[in-house]
């Protein structure tokens, strides 16, 4: 089990990273009218067979060779079915994969989404040569972090030297906090 | 609120001052495993925690990154310090304070904290 949402996110995210994506755009919105929460983690790695695909939700599959489970997958979509809420995998060998989770927004037995900013930061920082688009929406307000705008800005200059790394994380605390305006998940 | 054109100025102070950094053979690597097992019990905290302060503290000859499964689930979080020419030291159940320890201890004093080490657990 996860404590936080976020660390579903960062998990699932990691099988982006596996099958070797080069972009992975990951979208938190909130949707206090209809009362959802909806994550979805989109990527152009090298996806999945139909077959796959059913038996990544399955715990007892796994492409890893350390242990014969694999918990990511099943444990997000539990947190999301938990809450009265939705969970698809869409997933195209060689074009990619779009995993989407839909909460209920004030289910008692959502989780807090817990610190996204750190699991962005972390991903990016990781994951130098991949790139993100992060969108993180509240009804219509929203902020997007596109790490290809960073890269023309910065060229030769890693993401992970101390100025840029502070820079992404003060990037996401400010603009959450402008487009949160008080509301918290 | 922050900009990209706040980006372009840190570029612009940066661009004379970026060093090539080293990733030879003198390099301490220190690996925290980022798997299922590492996140949920607690690896991200450690991650950060020790990558600022190998930042924050300048130490230019270690490089932290991170692994997937190191099939040791119920250590997690483990970090595992990589120092050239010496033994792997496996640090296991890890947080952030402890790491910060393994910091001061290990990577800035050279001195391997025991305590924390998977030597020290009983293993059935």
């Amino acid at each position: 089990m996860m404590t936080e949402l976020s660390l579903n996110v960062l998990d699932v995210a990691q099988n982006s990273v596996r099958a070797e994506a080069t972009l992975i755009e990951i979208t938190v919105a909130a949707d206090t009218g209809k009362d959802t929460l909806t994550i979805t983690i989109r990527d152009n790695g090298c996806g999945m067979t139909e077959e796959q695909v059913q038996s990544v939700e399955d715990p007892f599959f796994t492409t890893r060779t350390t242990r014969k489970v694999g918990l990511g997958v099943p444990f997000f979509k539990m947190a999301a079915l938990a809450t009265g809420g939705e969970f698809s995998i869409q997933s195209e060998p060689q074009a990619g994969t779009l995993v989407t989770a839909v909460f209920g927004l004030s289910h008692i037995d959502r989780m807090p989404l817990g610190d996204i900013n750190s699991t962005i930061h972390t991903l990016i920082q990781y994951n130098p040569t991949i790139d993100f688009v992060y969108r993180y929406a509240v009804d219509d307000r929203e902020f997007v972090l596109d790490t290809r705008e960073f890269r023309q800005i910065l060229g030769d200059i890693p993401f992970d030297s101390p100025e840029i790394s502070a820079y992404i994380s003060e990037y996401l605390e400010e603009n959450q906090d402008g487009v949160n305006m008080g509301f918290t998940m | 609120m922050k900009s990209l054109e706040e980006l372009k100025a840190i570029r612009d102070k940066m661009k004379n001052q970026v060093g090539i950094r080293a990733e030879d053979e003198h390099q301490t690597r220190v690996v925290v495993g980022m798997a299922t097992c590492g996140i949920a019990s607690g690896a991200r905290p450690v991650l950060t925690a020790l990558s600022n302060a190998v930042q924050e503290k300048d130490l230019s000859n270690v490089m932290v990154t991170q692994t997937g499964c190191i099939g040791l689930c119920q250590y997690e979080p483990i970090v595992e310090v990589m120092e050239p020419g010496k033994e792997k030291v496996t640090y296991v159940k890890m947080n952030p304070d402890k790491a910060m320890e393994v910091v001061e201890q290990h990577l800035i004093g050279g001195k391997v904290v025991v305590k924390y080490t998977l030597a020290q657990e009983d293993i059935k």
